[in-house]
């Protein structure tokens, strides 16, 4: 496809009048509100709703709710997560708890805030938070495991508590 | 010894067959089928005759391989059969064809014989309707754990609830709660709840494993299953009921909270623990054995396996796995090597040995092809190989007492392979009774696939191994001063004095052993795991096993280093791959003659085995 390159008018060719009209936006801007925000210093405030970063959540009695079921693992597109199984032996110090992780890992450095973890879970354990810059100075810094995933993401104010009638 | 001929088996028996129509399309069935436990031709039933024409009749009791129950209602189908009329003729339409009188009620297709001119309707709306009320009812009680439940991803109850079932519950009341978590013996879990009461493990316990140990108490809702009190589950064969199982109700305690089966890479393979060769899959993940489980093949094992057999899998991921080249320097010291150093090095000492001086002892644990390479390694340098017999006990299914997956191979490669013999039959089926088996080109041949009775394979075991004592005197005379052993522990053969007094001790093995510290040479081998092959089982069935993992290390599968090895001692070039190798065995082994890579397929084929009287 041949585009015709049209010829500039008279008022284009002056070129001090687009450079004029420029600079109004620039002047207008001066005595509006400041948008731009002093960011490091400066931190913004995550509307409700924001999907951030994924943690794990405890229930009302401090268990964890993830019951590792893999299915986060399975969705992950970028394989941000890695659950270890707990394997046969029961674990005498969670009670009534038949299976939960003996290691959950999510890797910060790759996942991509898709929240697919979040929409499979049927445990509702996992949710993607408020955080959105997530800062280390070492790559392994950036590899949460369980107990940090746990403790950024609190406790769920679930009704229906899996484990306490079991 | 004389040959014993069986020629009765030849004559076909005519199979009769009758003409059914599965939702409108008509096919032939045989009239009868042969009962899965006694073998006496039973009617066919619809669900076989669906089966036969392609047509998924959803079930949960019925199984191919056990006992007929019909209690779990998930199979019910429409019908119709030609209407008779007072003078017991089909009443015909008026376009000539029989007049079809639809049942008024569903029958089990599992448990009802089909009838000529039956029709059989699978996808009807009441059908499905039916279905959907089976399966409302099996899921009243049911817990919902598909979170935690190591069934979930293989389980008939999802995969029928996604097809047939519906999405919410109607039930208002409280679900009935039994017992979770029963310790039903030292290898199974129960979960009451899950279980849907279909009986399939009590049949396989009861008839096919001969321990009636399981059975169905209390009523109703409340019906429980469970084992006879005081008597743990603990046979050889039940885990098996978790594999039959079709729902998460019995589940492997190994393999209990370890991985969700939706990750394991399935790789077809053959069990290594005894000389029957069972069929079965590796489940795997990221380079690590999670469990096996058997594949079906009618001529060996059913879709059966012991448990034995089965968690027979986590040395090979143990951690002190041999994984590098280790050459003996002058001073006495164990070097690390590359492999073509190490390779060198071998072949080096065995070109250097004196014709005469030097022996094999490649262990019956090796493959058809390796066992091949290395006889033809013995045959160039004059040496003597053999392999050393591996006994314990077996029992009257599964088990074999001979613990080599590869005996009749070895027996093949070092000794028993009659090759000048002339082929007369290849066809004919062998006889079997209190014989002894001979393999290779006899008088008397049988593409195999038949059963032989176990006792014979009794006798045969004792045919390895009768030159170890030969190359034991040879070493302790000072004549043989180079041994190459594969995958055995020498000390025991041979006595860990004897080992001390060779010149060369060319050691390949996959786990350190009281023999590998002594090595000259130590290069590092693969579990059947890591690598590709096959291997002649008891019966004579050639089976090929495929890689499911990465070998550790710099460990490489023999076939690869033992070309290389042949290579350099002789200058021959075989084939560096395992089907290129195989066929060339094949070609220049008369047992395996006529049999490729290509066409041993999943199930394996069937070798020329002689049957002799002894």
């Amino acid at each position: 496809m041949i585009v015709e390159r049209k010829p500039l008018t008279l008022w284009e060719r002056l070129y001090l009048p687009a450079i004029i009209g420029g600079f109004k936006v620039t002047v207008r801007h001066f005595f509006k509100r400041k948008v731009t925000m002093q960011y490091p210093e400066e931190k913004w405030v995550v509307p409700e709703g924001y999907r951030g970063a994924p943690y794990l959540v405890k229930d009302q009695a401090g268990r964890t709710k993830c019951v590792s079921c893999q299915l986060c693992e399975f969705v992950c597109p970028p394989k941000a997560i890695q659950i270890t199984p707990p394997g046969p032996q029961p674990n005498p110090e969670t009670g009534n708890v038949e299976k939960a992780p003996k290691e959950f890992e999510i890797n910060m450095l790759r996942c991509i805030y898709c929240g697919y973890c979040q929409e499979v879970c049927p445990e509702e354990a996992i949710f993607l938070m408020r955080d959105y810059a997530l800062i280390g100075s070492h790559r392994d810094e950036l590899i949460f495991n369980q107990e940090k995933l746990l403790a950024l993401g609190g406790t769920h104010q679930d009704t229906i508590q899996k484990w306490q009638h079991k | 010894m004389s040959v014993v001929t069986n020629h009765s088996t030849t004559a076909v028996p005519v199979v009769k067959t009758l003409s059914v129509s599965v939702n409108g399309r008509w096919l032939a069935v045989p009239q009868t089928t042969a009962h899965p436990l006694t073998g006496q031709p039973v009617a066919t039933t619809m669900i076989q005759a669906c089966e036969i024409a392609g047509v998924t009749v959803p079930h949960y009791c019925y199984h191919a391989k056990l006992a007929v129950a019909g209690n779990c209602r998930m199979c019910l189908v429409e019908f119709g059969t030609p209407a008779l009329g007072p003078d017991r003729k089909p009443i015909l339409n008026p376009d000539g064809t029989p007049q079809i009188r639809k049942s008024p009620r569903p029958a089990i297709a599992c448990a009802t014989p089909v009838s000529p001119g039956m029709e059989i309707y699978t996808n009807t709306p009441a059908v499905e309707a039916m279905r959907r009320g089976v399966l409302e009812f099996l899921l009243l009680n049911h817990p919902l754990d598909c979170p935690i439940c190591d069934q979930a991803g293989e389980c008939k109850l999802q995969e029928y609830s996604v097809e047939y079932g519906q999405a919410a519950s109607r039930s208002v009341d409280e679900k009935v709660h039994k017992p979770k978590q029963v310790d039903l013996g030292p290898r199974i879990v129960l979960d009451d709840e899950r279980c849907i009461l279909c009986s399939r493990c009590i049949r396989f316990t009861r008839d096919l494993a001969g321990d009636d140990a399981l059975g169905i108490v209390q009523r109703g809702s409340h019906s429980t299953l469970t084992h006879y009190p005081g008597r743990p589950f603990d046979h050889n064969y039940t885990l098996n009921t978790v594999d039959i199982c079709p729902v998460g109700a019995l589940t492997s305690k190994d393999f209990r909270f370890q991985m969700r089966v939706w990750f394991l890479q399935e790789t077809k393979s053959v069990c290594t623990s005894c000389a029957t060769g069972c069929n079965l899959l590796i489940g795997s993940r990221e380079n690590k054995i999670y469990r096996y489980v058997p594949r079906q093949n009618d001529r060996v094992n059913s879709c059966w396996m012991c448990d034995s057999g089965r968690l027979n899998y986590k040395w090979i991921g143990r951690s002190d796995r041999l994984t590098q080249c280790q050459v003996r320097d002058a001073q006495g010291q164990m070097q690390l090597r590359t492999w073509p150093e190490a390779i060198q090095e071998a072949a080096g000492r065995l070109k250097q040995a004196a014709p005469g001086s030097i022996a094999f002892i490649a262990s019956a644990r090796q493959t058809n092809e390796e066992l091949f390479l290395i006889r033809h390694l013995a045959r160039k340098l004059g040496a003597m190989a053999d392999s050393a017999p591996r006994t314990g006990e077996g029992d009257a299914w599964l088990v074999n007492a001979d613990k080599n997956p590869n005996r009749l191979g070895a027996a093949i490669m070092f000794g028993l392979d009659r090759s000048a013999l002339p082929v007369t039959s290849d066809t004919a089926p062998a006889a079997v009774g209190s014989a002894d088996m001979l393999v290779g080109p006899g008088v008397q041949l049988a593409r195999s696939g038949q059963e032989c009775p176990r006792s014979i394979m009794g006798a045969a075991a004792e045919r390895i191994g009768a030159k170890l004592p030969k190359i034991a005197e040879g070493i302790g005379r000072g004549e043989i001063r180079t041994l190459v052993v594969l995958g055995e522990d020498a000390t025991k053969h041979l006595g860990a004095a004897l080992l001390g007094r060779l010149e060369n001790l060319i050691i390949s093995d996959i786990l350190p052993n009281a023999t590998t510290p002594r090595a000259h040479v130590l290069l590092p081998g693969c579990a059947h795991a890591e690598k590709r092959g096959s291997f002649t089982n008891a019966q004579g069935r050639v089976q090929k096993f495929l890689k499911a993992v990465e070998p550790p290390g710099q460990a490489r599968p023999e076939s690869e280093f033992l070309v290389e090895l042949v290579r350099a001692v002789t200058g021959e070039q075989f084939p560096q791959t395992v089907e290129g190798l195989f066929n060339r065995m094949a070609k220049e082994t008369v047992a395996f003659q006529g049999i490729t890579w290509a066409g041993l397929g999943d199930l394996g084929q069937g070798i020329a085995v002689e049957v002799l009287k002894t």
